[in-house]
């Protein structure tokens, strides 16, 4: 229930960010489709689509921090992102739940099943529901040109959990304490305490990534898993790879905080700002619990 | 009486608001007769179900135009002004009609539901032979696992002209639903029919056998069939393949046992003819001739009667640089990406004929699409080259 | 609920005028009626191209087009139907109405609000951009697989593909946004004193429309993604040969695609009783009743999914698991036909156009669902499945039960939103029009799919040949008589009669307190409800 004394909800005035974002997006989009299907044109417009929205994010975030910073938002509107803020994580789970359903799926009924059917009639005699596992290959499809260009390997090696994913586990968990570490500062309205905490955790989450860089080309270089590695493969880089774009951007948003952190910005009582984007953190970092334990270890 | 009268018309005769005269004689109005035990258990699970239905909308729509009727304002119908079920008899009232529904969807449709599923899913058990089908873009390939029939495996292809398609000529009676090789089975056998397909998803479905089941790339499904009257049945791939969807039709012969065994026998020598036919050396004109029909049932769906194929999905055959180039080398080895290659193997949406087509049709095929449809490249492949590469 | 609203608060029109207005807008009214344009445009659009499908299914033999272009007229019109006509009509009622219903000032959060609607031209754009491409070359037209993508078609299939899975995803961040918004709007913006249990049933339905989207379009989402992967990187989600499936992409689009029809279905369950309870001057019947049925129907769909491809071969018991499951959502909607109908018995009812529109609605809707029901049957949907039995189906819920009802809201508050009366001749003209001319268009097709037709095939056997043609003939007059729809609403909007605020006798509700048209911003200051 709105129990709200002022009474006026700030209603924002016309703004034209939106309309350039979807312009934004559009060009992006058509541009990829077009790159991927060997249209060089494509190239230009992810490059132009792409500038548009990052030029667009700039200004329309700055203008809420503007707004924000103007005191139009009281205690309602804070609300109102609080809830905002609660689905928008929900349906970033439910997008990480669909590649783990894939993992799943495949793990617990496909692979199986493949390799399980009446050993009279199989097509696949000597597959195995082995996992990790690269299918039974080769012969039953044909489609797809895009097979040659990143054609799995022969042989591969799976990524062991207990090298860098465990360090990498142990970082996003460090990550976790510092930001609840600097929120703790926040509310004690100690400054330092806060630039700090975030600091450290912005610089976690860089180490994360580079680790997930480093990971990767080991991975293609060194033990021949590729995104054309079977079942193994596409899970493993589709749901790692979508999680660490989720830190990428955790991260940016992290600076972002950071920047605002260090200007004062945010007040012991006062900083959604803050929130949304510790929650994001606390989001990305149970979703790769789940890797971990998902992905690597079992 | 009822129930024939049901079986006979179909429910919806009495839900159609159409004056059935409008229609032409032809026109059915419910499933086709159920020639299989599946089949049979289907339609009378469907025949319950519309009376089930039908009479609970008849109860409902009686209740609503009462309603309409009685309680308008124009009658001077003073609203009531209830808005719950408040007390325990209204509340009990209000659970009649879910009690009722409880009952239909578990008990009165759910157990004889359960009963088909297992009779649907009960494909081995008694099966007395296996014949494996395997969808394509877009015909269907039948294959006798065993007993006697073992090892005959044929195409089979819709046979309907193209001319008729596109409104040339005259439509024949079986417009659409006619093939060249249907698939022949025994009366009163139960034939277990494994499913596959070798590039999208396709469905067998023959509506008088009550069996459809996805025919799926690398994973095979199983359905069964057993047939009490011999006959011609007819059933269409119902999975969408593409752009030949709808010409990919799926005929059935159930032959008497003494008529399957001749079909047999005959289909057996034919097949032995063929391999023979791999021994001898072929001249041109034999092979042209024998490629033309081979091309036009296979190839032409795609690459067009003529050669031009449809670019950009489907590349023309006359002037490609593909079929220009050599075939074997010096060994007498495939060359990669040859045109012998692309044929054997099929790229993409080309599709791969090394265990749809036999030696002299392949050999026959690309001698065809070498010295025909505006090609001239001269040269020819002997069948016996394509069986040594086996 | 005695609140007048006064003029006072129209003073200050702080926005830009002409085209810039609407592109900049925050305000819920102007984002509400865009969605509402938009709907009607892509209406018209997919229903152009059905038409020229019924056109070629006409006779048997190809005449009109080639069998590829088919397939992509009817993905391209189901996509365009459920996507970008059914979807934002709903969204754009919610945007008109929540905030009035509700209170509230507007939606919660306006500048995003404006963004859902304008990604909505984008992905338009990106469906139909392929047969303009191919028209100069580039591609060979639309999506070729049926709106549901199916691998591994949708693998093969050309640029059409990509372009629709883009479409999809950006069609999916609308929805999402627009989700967040309604979530959001009915958790903080209530005038005070408006329970939950007090609120009007529209905004349960959308509430729960709000967490099916969230909850299934990111899953959407994946399922596309993994297809475009599939498709360009080599991955092998979809393809058994890497220990894949195709019918793992059927699970994923389906645990969409099943939540997907009640949530275009929801917010028309919403706002149907309030329509039958102003006509009938009665107040609604069993409004626990709907609430709780309403979320049983929200969470059931999210575990029926598998319903739609019995074929493909699982194991028993999950058959008899989807089949079952499938039949229990008939019992809560049961519940809501049983407090439709209880809603206007006894009443005192008068028969205006939207009264009209929302009692066929019911018969149609009772259609639709009870041929539903049959195709839960495991053993009959073997016959049913993929045939023109199904595409009658769900023409019965998604033309009678979506478009129809949503028309049935349209007549309702189109007064209050334009401040005009429309002609009420013309829309009992269109009403019975539509009405019989879809049951013409329709029924033939329960008893094709019977007979044995398949569904999305271009080309027919010579059996199939009179009930096409009467279906294509009565598809046609559908057609045009919503000539007669878009007429009367474009006349209803440049003037007319002027509407009262409280419209019609019977009508309760926050909205109707507030003047016909609502000034542009209502509730600034909230009412207090008792
Ligand atoms: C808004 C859309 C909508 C709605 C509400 C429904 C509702 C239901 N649908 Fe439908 N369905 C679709 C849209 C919809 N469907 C679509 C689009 C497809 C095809 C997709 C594709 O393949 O492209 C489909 C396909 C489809 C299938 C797959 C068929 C196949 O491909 O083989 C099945 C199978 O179980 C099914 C079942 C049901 C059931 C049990 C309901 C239940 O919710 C129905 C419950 C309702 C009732 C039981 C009615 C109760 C009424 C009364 C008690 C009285 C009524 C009488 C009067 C008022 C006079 N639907
Ligand atoms: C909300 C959803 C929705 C709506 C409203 C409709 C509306 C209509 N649909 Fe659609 N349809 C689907 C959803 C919908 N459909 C889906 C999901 C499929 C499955 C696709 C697939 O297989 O993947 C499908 C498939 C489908 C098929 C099957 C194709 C096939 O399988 O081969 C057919 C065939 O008759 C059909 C017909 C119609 C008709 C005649 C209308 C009519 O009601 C349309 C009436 C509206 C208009 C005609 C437009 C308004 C008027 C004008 C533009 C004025 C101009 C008019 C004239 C000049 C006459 N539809
Ligand atoms: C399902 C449609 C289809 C059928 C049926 C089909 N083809 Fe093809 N064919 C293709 C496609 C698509 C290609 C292009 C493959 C690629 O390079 O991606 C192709 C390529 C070829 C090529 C190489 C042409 C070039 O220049 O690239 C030859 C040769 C060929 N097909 C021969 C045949 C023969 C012989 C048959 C019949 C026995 C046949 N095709 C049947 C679709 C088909
Ligand atoms: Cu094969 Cu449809
Ligand atoms: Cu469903």
């Amino acid at each position: 229930m709105a129990t709200h004394s002022e009474n006026q909800y700030f209603v924002p005035t016309p703004s034209l960010y939106p309309v350039f974002m979807s312009v934004g997006i559009l060009t992006l989009a058509s541009g990829f489709i077009f790159s991927i299907n060997n249209y060089n044109a494509g190239n230009w417009m992810m490059i132009s689509g792409a500038a548009l929205i990052v030029l667009m994010t700039f200004f329309w975030m700055g203008k809420v921090i503007a707004e924000n910073q103007s005191g139009v938002y009281k205690h309602w509107e804070d609300k109102s992102f609080r809830w905002g803020m609660i689905a928008f994580i929900c349906s970033e789970i439910a997008f990480f739940a669909a590649f783990f359903g894939a993992l799943f799926y495949m793990r617990i009924i496909s692979v199986p099943e493949l390799a399980g059917f009446d050993p009279d009639f199989t097509m696949h005699k000597d597959f195995t529901d082995a996992w990790p596992s690269l299918g039974p290959g080769g012969d039953v499809i044909r489609y797809g040109g895009a097979l040659e260009t990143y054609a799995p390997p022969s042989n591969f090696s799976p990524m062991g959990a207990w090298g860098l994913p465990a360090i990498n586990t142990l970082i996003l968990l460090i990550s976790g304490a510092t930001i609840t570490w600097a929120h703790w500062g926040l509310l004690k309205n100690n400054r330092k305490q806060l630039v700090l905490g975030m600091f450290l955790t912005v610089v976690l989450g860089i180490a994360f990534l580079l680790c997930q860089a480093y990971e990767y080309h080991h991975a293609y270089t060194d033990l021949g898993l590729t995104l054309g590695a079977g079942a193994y493969g596409s899970t493993f880089f589709m749901l790692t790879g979508f999680h660490g774009f989720h830190v990428t951007l955790g991260t940016i948003m992290l600076i972002v905080i950071l920047l605002r952190c260090m200007k004062g910005h945010f007040t012991p009582d006062r900083h959604f700002g803050f929130e949304g984007v510790a929650w994001y953190w606390h989001f990305v970092d149970v979703v790769w619990l789940g890797l971990f334990i998902f992905v690597y270890w079992l | 009486m009822v129930m024939e009268f049901i079986r006979k018309t179909g429910l919806f005769l009495m839900l159609a608001l159409l004056p059935s005269g409008l229609l032409a004689q032809e026109a059915k109005w419910n499933l086709p007769e159920p020639v299989t035990p599946l089949a049979r258990d289907i339609f009378q699970i469907h025949n319950q179900f519309m009376l089930v239905i039908f009479i609970m909308f008849v109860v409902v729509l009686a209740i609503m135009i009462y309603s309409i009727v009685k309680h308008r304002k124009s009658r001077g119908h003073q609203p009531a002004s209830f808005t719950g079920p408040t007390t325990r008899s209204q509340i009990a009232w209000t659970l009649v009609p879910f009690a009722i529904l409880l009952y239909i969807d578990f008990i009165l449709m759910g157990i004889p539901a359960v009963h088909s599923i297992q009779l649907m899913e009960d494909t081995k058990q008694g099966a007395a032979m296996v014949v494996k089908v395997t969808g394509s873009q877009w015909r269907w390939q039948y294959e006798y696992m065993d007993g006697d029939a073992q090892g005959i495996k044929f195409l089979s292809n819709l046979s309907t002209p193209q001319d008729q398609i596109y409104n040339q000529q005259e439509k024949g009676k079986d417009y659409l639903l006619e093939v060249d090789n249907p698939m022949v089975i025994p009366v009163g056998e139960k034939v277990r029919v494994l499913l596959t397909a070798s590039d999208v998803i396709h469905n067998w479905w023959v509506p008088a056998f009550g069996s459809a089941r996805d025919a799926i790339p690398g994973f095979l499904r199983e359905t069964w069939v057993q047939a009490e009257k011999p006959g011609r049945y007819r059933g269409q791939c119902k999975e969408l393949c593409g752009k030949g969807h709808g010409f990919m039709p799926i005929v059935v012969d159930v032959l008497p046992q003494e008529e399957y065994k001749l079909w047999v026998a005959a289909k057996q020598e034919e097949m032995q003819a063929a391999s023979a036919g791999a021994d001898k050396e072929w001249t041109m004109e034999e092979l042209v001739s024998h490629g033309k029909g081979v091309y036009e049932k296979n190839c032409a769906v795609c690459h067009q009667a003529n050669g031009q194929g449809l670019p950009p999905a489907f590349p023309a055959l006359t002037g490609s640089k593909i079929v220009a180039g050599p075939n074997l080398d010096a060994d007498g080895r495939m060359l990669v990406d040859s045109h012998l290659d692309r044929v054997w193997n099929g790229k993409n949406i080309m599709p791969g004929w090394k265990d749809t087509l036999n030696d002299v049709d392949i050999a026959a095929v690309i001698t065809y699409e070498r010295n025909a449809l505006g090609n001239s490249v001269g040269d020819m492949l002997q069948p016996s080259q394509i069986k040594a590469l086996r | 609920m005695s609140y007048s609203a006064t003029a006072h608060h129209d003073e200050h029109h702080d926005h830009p005028t002409g085209i810039m207005r609407w592109f900049t807008t925050t305000n819920h009214k102007d984002i509400g009626t865009m969605y509402l344009i938009f709907s009607l445009i892509m209406f018209m659009v997919g229903g152009f191209m059905i038409l020229a499908v019924r056109a070629e299914l006409f006779q048997p033999g190809m005449q009109l087009m080639q069998p590829e272009f088919y397939n992509q007229l009817i993905g391209v019109h189901a996509l365009i139907m459920i996507f970008a006509a059914l979807m934002p009509a709903a969204t754009g009622f919610a945007n008109w109405m929540l905030p009035l219903q509700l209170g509230a000032p507007d939606m919660a959060l306006p500048r995003l609000n404006n963004w859902g609607f304008w990604l909505l031209p984008p992905a338009a754009i990106l469906l139909t951009l392929p047969f303009a491409l191919a028209l100069i070359g580039i591609g060979d037209g639309a999506i070729a697989t049926g709106w549901t993508f199916y691998a591994p078609l949708s693998t093969q299939g050309g640029i059409g593909v990509d372009f629709a899975i883009f479409a999809v995803h950006i069609l999916g961040i609308s929805s999402v946004m627009g989700s967040i918004n309604v979530i959001v709007t009915i958790f903080n913006m209530r005038a005070p004193g408006m329970t939950l249990m007090k609120m009007p049933i529209f905004a349960w339905g959308w509430l729960i429309t709000a967490f099916l989207l969230i909850a299934t379009i990111p899953v959407l989402a994946g399922a596309v993604t993994m297809l475009l992967t599939d498709r360009h990187f080599g991955t092998h989600f979809f393809s058994a040969a890497g220990g894949g499936d195709p019918i793992l992409f059927q699970h994923l689009f389906w645990f969409f695609g099943h939540p997907e029809v009640y949530i275009v279905l929801l917010p028309v369950w919403g706002f149907m009783p309030q329509i039958l309870q102003t006509f009938s001057r009665k107040p609604m019947y069993g409004y626990k009743a709907q609430v709780y049925s309403l979320w049983a129907i929200g969470v059931l769909s999210l575990v029926v999914w598998a319903h739609h491809f019995f074929t493909v071969g699982m194991p028993i018991p999950a058959l008899v698991y989807f089949m079952f499951s499938t039949m229990a959502i008939s019992l809560p909607l049961a519940v809501l036909f049983f407090c439709w109908i209880a809603t206007i018995w006894r009443g005192s009812m008068t028969f205006e156009t939207p009264m009209l529109f929302a009692i066929g609605w019911i018969i149609l809707f009772g259609i639709g669902g009870l041929t539903g029901l049959v195709l839960a049957d495991v053993a009959a949907d073997a016959q049913y499945h993929h045939t023109y039995f199904v595409v009658a189906h769900f023409h019965y819920t998604l033309f009678a039960g979506g478009i129809m009802g949503i028309m049935a809201g349209v007549y309702y508050w189109l007064p209050k939103m334009t401040g005009h009366m429309y002609s009420e001749t013309l829309g009992k003209w269109h009403f019975w029009l539509t009405a019989i001319s879809f049951n013409l268009t329709f029924i033939p097709q329960f008893f094709l799919g019977l007979a044995g037709m398949p569904r999305r095939i271009p080309d027919y056997a010579l059996q199939f040949a009179d009930f096409n043609a009467v279906s294509t003939v009565a598809a046609f007059v559908l057609g045009l008589a919503q000539l007669i729809f878009i007429y009367n609403v474009v006349q209803c909007a440049r003037g007319g009669k002027k509407a009262t605020d409280r419209v019609w006798e019977g009508a309760e509700g926050l909205e109707w307190t507030l003047p016909s048209p609502p000034p542009y911003h209502s509730f600034t200051v909230q009412p207090v409800i008792k």
